[in-house]
Protein backbone atom coordinates (compact mmCIF):
# COMPACT_ATOMS: atom_id res chain seq x y z
CA UNK A 1 0.00 0.00 0.00
CA UNK A 2 1.26 3.46 -0.66
CA UNK A 3 1.10 5.36 2.26
CA UNK A 4 1.64 9.19 2.55
CA UNK A 5 2.83 11.32 5.59
CA UNK A 6 2.09 14.36 6.98
CA UNK A 7 4.24 15.51 10.27
CA UNK A 8 3.03 19.21 11.56
CA UNK A 9 5.47 19.19 14.46
CA UNK A 10 8.80 19.57 15.22
CA UNK A 11 11.46 17.58 16.66
CA UNK A 12 11.78 16.69 20.61
CA UNK A 13 9.05 19.56 21.24
CA UNK A 14 6.32 17.18 20.54
CA UNK A 15 6.03 13.72 20.33
CA UNK A 16 4.80 13.66 16.49
CA UNK A 17 8.21 13.29 14.84
CA UNK A 18 8.70 9.85 17.12
CA UNK A 19 5.76 8.46 16.27
CA UNK A 20 5.88 9.05 12.60
CA UNK A 21 9.23 7.66 12.68
CA UNK A 22 7.99 5.18 14.38
CA UNK A 23 5.10 4.11 12.08
CA UNK A 24 7.08 4.44 8.73
CA UNK A 25 9.97 2.00 10.12
CA UNK A 26 6.86 -0.49 11.26
CA UNK A 27 5.12 0.10 7.73
CA UNK A 28 8.21 0.08 5.66
CA UNK A 29 8.53 -3.51 7.62
CA UNK A 30 5.61 -4.48 6.79
CA UNK A 31 6.05 -3.89 3.30
CA UNK A 32 4.31 -1.09 2.85
CA UNK A 33 5.52 1.93 0.74
CA UNK A 34 6.37 5.20 2.19
CA UNK A 35 5.46 7.23 -1.02
CA UNK A 36 6.46 10.78 0.64
CA UNK A 37 6.45 12.23 4.04
CA UNK A 38 5.46 16.05 4.03
CA UNK A 39 6.93 18.42 6.40
CA UNK A 40 4.47 21.69 7.04
CA UNK A 41 4.12 23.99 10.33
CA UNK A 42 6.61 23.54 12.34
CA UNK A 43 7.42 20.14 10.92
CA UNK A 44 9.96 21.81 8.62
CA UNK A 45 12.40 22.32 11.78
CA UNK A 46 12.85 18.56 11.43
CA UNK A 47 15.24 19.26 8.81
CA UNK A 48 16.54 21.83 10.62
CA UNK A 49 20.61 22.03 9.58
CA UNK A 50 23.60 21.71 11.96
CA UNK A 51 21.81 20.45 14.83
CA UNK A 52 23.48 18.59 17.53
CA UNK A 53 20.98 16.85 20.09
CA UNK A 54 23.22 15.28 23.05
CA UNK A 55 24.22 11.92 22.35
CA UNK A 56 22.55 10.03 24.81
CA UNK A 57 19.55 11.23 23.20
CA UNK A 58 17.98 9.81 19.81
CA UNK A 59 19.15 11.82 16.76
CA UNK A 60 15.81 12.69 15.05
CA UNK A 61 17.19 14.20 12.12
CA UNK A 62 19.85 11.31 11.37
CA UNK A 63 16.66 8.83 11.69
CA UNK A 64 14.53 10.70 8.99
CA UNK A 65 17.67 11.10 6.77
CA UNK A 66 18.49 7.28 7.03
CA UNK A 67 15.35 6.43 6.08
CA UNK A 68 15.71 8.49 3.06
CA UNK A 69 19.02 7.10 2.24
CA UNK A 70 18.36 2.85 3.29
CA UNK A 71 14.33 2.88 2.10
CA UNK A 72 14.00 5.95 -0.35
CA UNK A 73 11.68 8.10 1.79
CA UNK A 74 10.74 11.17 -0.27
CA UNK A 75 11.27 13.51 2.57
CA UNK A 76 9.61 17.15 1.80
CA UNK A 77 9.71 20.43 3.60
CA UNK A 78 6.95 22.85 2.54
CA UNK A 79 9.46 25.77 1.09
CA UNK A 80 6.73 28.44 2.44
CA UNK A 81 6.97 27.33 5.76
CA UNK A 82 10.24 26.81 5.87
CA UNK A 83 11.42 30.29 4.55
CA UNK A 84 9.52 31.31 7.67
CA UNK A 85 11.28 29.26 9.84
CA UNK A 86 14.83 30.03 8.30
CA UNK A 87 14.89 26.25 6.67
CA UNK A 88 15.82 26.51 2.98
CA UNK A 89 16.82 25.53 -0.30
CA UNK A 90 20.67 23.85 -0.02
CA UNK A 91 20.81 24.27 3.90
CA UNK A 92 18.90 21.24 5.42
CA UNK A 93 19.86 18.01 7.16
CA UNK A 94 20.77 15.09 4.36
CA UNK A 95 17.92 13.85 2.53
CA UNK A 96 15.51 16.74 2.71
CA UNK A 97 14.59 18.56 -0.51
CA UNK A 98 12.27 21.55 -0.26
CA UNK A 99 9.31 21.76 -2.39
CA UNK A 100 5.55 23.44 -2.85
CA UNK A 101 2.01 22.72 -0.72
CA UNK A 102 1.66 21.39 -4.24
CA UNK A 103 3.32 18.09 -2.94
CA UNK A 104 1.16 17.38 0.04
CA UNK A 105 -2.27 17.79 -2.27
CA UNK A 106 -0.27 15.23 -4.40
CA UNK A 107 0.73 12.78 -1.86
CA UNK A 108 -3.19 13.33 -0.56
CA UNK A 109 -4.71 12.39 -4.39
CA UNK A 110 -1.57 9.95 -4.90
CA UNK A 111 -1.35 7.39 -1.82
CA UNK A 112 -4.39 4.71 -0.73
CA UNK A 113 -3.79 6.51 2.69
CA UNK A 114 -2.72 9.96 4.16
CA UNK A 115 -1.48 9.98 7.73
CA UNK A 116 -1.11 12.94 10.11
CA UNK A 117 1.31 13.11 13.00
CA UNK A 118 0.78 16.51 14.83
CA UNK A 119 0.01 18.15 17.91
CA UNK B 1 -12.64 6.14 9.42
CA UNK B 2 -9.27 5.62 11.97
CA UNK B 3 -9.47 8.49 14.18
CA UNK B 4 -6.70 8.75 16.02
CA UNK B 5 -6.62 11.07 19.50
CA UNK B 6 -3.36 12.33 21.00
CA UNK B 7 -4.18 14.84 23.59
CA UNK B 8 -5.25 13.93 27.31
CA UNK B 9 -8.83 14.18 27.98
CA UNK B 10 -7.91 16.06 31.18
CA UNK B 11 -6.31 18.88 28.92
CA UNK B 12 -8.12 19.02 25.28
CA UNK B 13 -11.10 18.37 23.98
CA UNK B 14 -9.30 16.52 21.04
CA UNK B 15 -11.13 12.74 22.30
CA UNK B 16 -14.28 14.63 23.38
CA UNK B 17 -14.46 15.82 19.95
CA UNK B 18 -13.28 12.99 18.31
CA UNK B 19 -16.14 10.96 20.15
CA UNK B 20 -18.93 13.53 19.22
CA UNK B 21 -18.27 12.94 15.43
CA UNK B 22 -17.15 9.42 15.00
CA UNK B 23 -20.07 7.10 12.93
CA UNK B 24 -20.88 3.57 13.89
CA UNK B 25 -18.03 1.48 12.80
CA UNK B 26 -15.26 4.00 13.06
CA UNK B 27 -12.09 2.59 14.43
CA UNK B 28 -10.13 5.04 17.83
CA UNK B 29 -6.48 4.87 18.05
CA UNK B 30 -5.28 6.47 21.22
CA UNK B 31 -1.58 7.38 21.07
CA UNK B 32 0.72 9.81 22.72
CA UNK B 33 -0.93 12.05 25.61
CA UNK B 34 -4.18 10.28 24.03
CA UNK B 35 -3.73 7.06 26.00
CA UNK B 36 -4.55 8.32 29.27
CA UNK B 37 -8.44 8.57 28.06
CA UNK B 38 -8.07 4.91 28.22
CA UNK B 39 -7.32 4.09 32.13
CA UNK B 40 -9.86 2.56 34.53
CA UNK B 41 -10.43 4.85 37.96
CA UNK B 42 -10.56 8.04 36.40
CA UNK B 43 -12.98 10.57 36.01
CA UNK B 44 -13.07 9.75 32.12
CA UNK B 45 -13.34 6.08 32.52
CA UNK B 46 -17.29 5.53 32.40
CA UNK B 47 -17.29 7.72 28.94
CA UNK B 48 -14.99 5.85 27.01
CA UNK B 49 -16.18 2.28 28.47
CA UNK B 50 -19.30 3.79 26.93
CA UNK B 51 -17.46 4.54 23.46
CA UNK B 52 -15.82 1.18 23.62
CA UNK B 53 -19.25 -0.53 23.00
CA UNK B 54 -20.00 2.22 20.09
CA UNK B 55 -16.33 2.23 18.33
CA UNK B 56 -13.61 -0.11 18.24
CA UNK B 57 -11.25 1.55 20.61
CA UNK B 58 -7.18 0.51 20.83
CA UNK B 59 -4.40 2.13 22.61
CA UNK B 60 -0.57 2.37 21.13
CA UNK B 61 0.75 -0.42 23.41
CA UNK B 62 4.50 1.34 23.26
CA UNK B 63 2.83 4.90 24.11
CA UNK B 64 1.29 3.42 27.43
CA UNK B 65 4.15 1.89 28.55
CA UNK B 66 6.67 4.94 28.34
CA UNK B 67 3.42 6.55 30.94
CA UNK B 68 4.38 4.03 33.50
CA UNK B 69 0.52 2.16 32.58
CA UNK B 70 0.31 -1.58 32.05
CA UNK B 71 -2.48 -3.13 30.34
CA UNK B 72 -4.39 -3.91 33.53
CA UNK B 73 -5.62 -0.37 34.21
CA UNK B 74 -7.54 0.03 30.81
CA UNK B 75 -11.29 0.33 30.91
CA UNK B 76 -12.53 -2.90 29.61
CA UNK B 77 -12.92 -3.20 25.41
CA UNK B 78 -9.71 -0.95 24.92
CA UNK B 79 -7.38 -3.16 22.60
CA UNK B 80 -3.56 -2.56 22.91
CA UNK B 81 -1.98 -2.13 19.42
CA UNK B 82 2.19 -2.06 18.55
CA UNK B 83 3.07 0.22 15.73
CA UNK B 84 2.83 -3.00 13.57
CA UNK B 85 -1.04 -2.88 14.66
CA UNK B 86 -0.93 0.99 14.44
CA UNK B 87 -0.30 0.31 10.36
CA UNK B 88 -2.43 -2.34 9.95
CA UNK B 89 -5.56 -0.30 11.40
CA UNK B 90 -4.26 2.45 8.60
CA UNK B 91 -4.44 -0.05 6.08
CA UNK B 92 -7.64 -1.54 7.18
CA UNK B 93 -9.50 1.93 7.08
CA UNK B 94 -9.97 3.88 3.95
CA UNK B 95 -9.22 7.46 5.71
CA UNK B 96 -7.33 8.81 8.75
CA UNK B 97 -8.58 11.54 10.66
CA UNK B 98 -6.12 12.83 13.57
CA UNK B 99 -7.56 14.88 16.24
CA UNK B 100 -4.92 17.29 17.09
CA UNK C 1 1.98 19.15 -13.31
CA UNK C 2 1.11 15.65 -13.74
CA UNK C 3 -0.60 15.47 -11.03
CA UNK C 4 -3.29 17.95 -12.31
CA UNK C 5 -3.46 15.88 -15.54
CA UNK C 6 -3.86 12.84 -13.46
CA UNK C 7 -7.79 12.28 -13.64
CA UNK C 8 -8.48 11.52 -10.03
CA UNK C 9 -10.56 13.42 -8.16
CA UNK C 10 -10.57 13.41 -4.17
CA UNK C 11 -12.64 13.90 -1.55
CA UNK C 12 -10.84 16.03 0.20
CA UNK C 13 -11.56 17.92 3.99
CA UNK C 14 -9.48 20.74 5.79
CA UNK C 15 -10.53 20.27 9.00
CA UNK C 16 -9.95 23.66 11.49
CA UNK C 17 -10.25 23.05 15.02
CA UNK C 18 -8.39 26.30 16.24
CA UNK C 19 -8.84 29.51 16.99
CA UNK C 20 -6.14 32.41 15.03
CA UNK C 21 -3.32 33.88 16.44
CA UNK C 22 -2.71 32.11 19.15
CA UNK C 23 -1.06 29.93 17.00
CA UNK C 24 -0.48 29.36 13.06
CA UNK C 25 -2.33 26.33 12.37
CA UNK C 26 -5.52 28.66 10.84
CA UNK C 27 -3.38 30.47 8.62
CA UNK C 28 -1.42 27.66 7.46
CA UNK C 29 -4.07 25.44 6.40
CA UNK C 30 -5.43 28.37 4.79
CA UNK C 31 -2.05 28.81 2.37
CA UNK C 32 -2.55 24.56 2.04
CA UNK C 33 -6.60 25.32 1.16
CA UNK C 34 -5.60 27.88 -1.95
CA UNK C 35 -3.08 25.59 -3.39
CA UNK C 36 -5.40 22.71 -3.27
CA UNK C 37 -7.21 24.64 -5.44
CA UNK C 38 -4.79 24.44 -8.15
CA UNK C 39 -5.53 20.28 -8.52
CA UNK C 40 -9.19 19.99 -9.28
CA UNK C 41 -10.56 17.90 -6.21
CA UNK C 42 -13.62 18.38 -4.23
CA UNK C 43 -12.16 20.51 -1.44
CA UNK C 44 -14.11 21.05 1.60
CA UNK C 45 -13.51 23.25 4.52
CA UNK C 46 -15.04 22.55 8.13
CA UNK C 47 -14.81 24.39 11.03
CA UNK C 48 -15.25 23.11 14.41
CA UNK C 49 -14.58 23.87 18.21
CA UNK C 50 -12.31 26.73 18.28
CA UNK C 51 -11.91 26.66 14.48
CA UNK C 52 -15.53 28.69 14.18
CA UNK C 53 -13.17 31.56 15.83
CA UNK C 54 -11.35 31.47 12.55
CA UNK C 55 -14.32 32.72 10.77
CA UNK C 56 -15.17 35.87 13.50
CA UNK C 57 -16.34 39.19 11.78
CA UNK C 58 -14.42 42.66 12.88
CA UNK C 59 -11.06 40.88 13.17
CA UNK C 60 -8.45 43.52 13.71
CA UNK C 61 -4.51 42.62 14.21
CA UNK C 62 -3.26 45.57 13.74
CA UNK C 63 -1.89 45.93 17.59
CA UNK C 64 -0.78 42.53 17.31
CA UNK C 65 1.52 42.79 14.03
CA UNK C 66 0.45 39.96 12.86
CA UNK C 67 -1.14 40.21 9.51
CA UNK C 68 -5.24 39.79 9.21
CA UNK C 69 -5.51 37.35 6.76
CA UNK C 70 -9.49 36.71 7.76
CA UNK C 71 -10.57 38.61 3.94
CA UNK C 72 -9.20 35.27 2.38
CA UNK C 73 -12.10 33.67 3.42
CA UNK C 74 -14.42 35.51 1.57
CA UNK C 75 -11.87 35.32 -1.56
CA UNK C 76 -12.03 31.26 -1.40
CA UNK C 77 -15.05 31.25 -4.08
CA UNK C 78 -13.00 33.11 -6.37
CA UNK C 79 -10.83 30.02 -6.71
CA UNK C 80 -13.62 27.75 -6.85
CA UNK C 81 -13.54 26.67 -2.98
CA UNK C 82 -17.10 27.22 -1.67
CA UNK C 83 -18.28 24.04 0.53
CA UNK C 84 -17.42 25.82 4.22
CA UNK C 85 -19.11 23.97 6.56
CA UNK C 86 -19.60 25.30 10.04
CA UNK C 87 -21.03 23.67 12.81
CA UNK C 88 -24.18 24.86 15.14
CA UNK C 89 -23.36 23.49 18.26
CA UNK C 90 -19.60 24.26 17.96
CA UNK C 91 -21.32 27.68 17.62
CA UNK C 92 -23.98 27.83 20.07
CA UNK C 93 -21.16 26.60 22.90
CA UNK C 94 -19.19 29.87 21.84
CA UNK C 95 -21.74 32.60 21.72
CA UNK C 96 -21.48 32.73 18.31
CA UNK C 97 -24.12 33.22 15.40
CA UNK C 98 -23.89 32.96 11.77
CA UNK C 99 -24.72 36.58 11.76
CA UNK C 100 -21.26 36.96 13.48
CA UNK C 101 -19.57 35.08 10.40
CA UNK C 102 -17.42 37.37 7.83
CA UNK C 103 -18.55 34.67 5.05
CA UNK C 104 -21.78 32.64 4.48
CA UNK C 105 -21.40 29.12 5.49
CA UNK C 106 -23.54 26.35 5.35
CA UNK C 107 -24.55 25.45 9.00
CA UNK C 108 -24.47 21.91 10.13
CA UNK C 109 -25.20 19.90 13.37
CA UNK C 110 -22.27 17.59 15.05
CA UNK C 111 -23.66 14.97 13.75
CA UNK C 112 -23.72 16.15 10.15
CA UNK C 113 -20.36 17.46 10.01
CA UNK C 114 -19.75 13.84 11.46
CA UNK C 115 -21.43 12.02 8.95
CA UNK C 116 -19.85 14.62 6.12
CA UNK C 117 -16.51 13.66 7.17
CA UNK C 118 -17.00 10.39 7.04
CA UNK C 119 -17.27 10.48 3.33
CA UNK C 120 -13.89 11.99 2.81
CA UNK C 121 -11.07 10.45 1.02
CA UNK C 122 -8.68 12.43 2.67
CA UNK C 123 -8.58 14.66 5.96
CA UNK C 124 -6.21 17.04 6.58
CA UNK C 125 -6.13 18.59 10.38
CA UNK C 126 -3.79 20.70 12.32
Amino acid sequence: MKIGILVNEGPYNHQASDTALNFCKAALAKGHTIWRVFFYYDGVLNAAPRAEPPTDDRNLFKQWGELAEKHGVDLVVCVAAGLRRGIREGDTAPGFRISGLGQLIEAGIQCDRLVTFGD
Amino acid sequence: MLHTVNKSPFEKNALESCLSHAVEGASILLIEDGVYAALGGTSTAARMAEAAKRFKVFVLGPDLAARGMDAGRLVEGVGIVDYEGFVDLVAEHPTSQAWL
Amino acid sequence: MDEMESGVVKKFMFVNRKAPYGTIYALEVLEMVLISAAFDQDVHLAFVDDGVFQLKKGQDTKALGQKNFSPTYRALDGYDIEKLYVEAESMAERGLTPADLLVPVEVLSRAEMGALMNEMDVVLTA
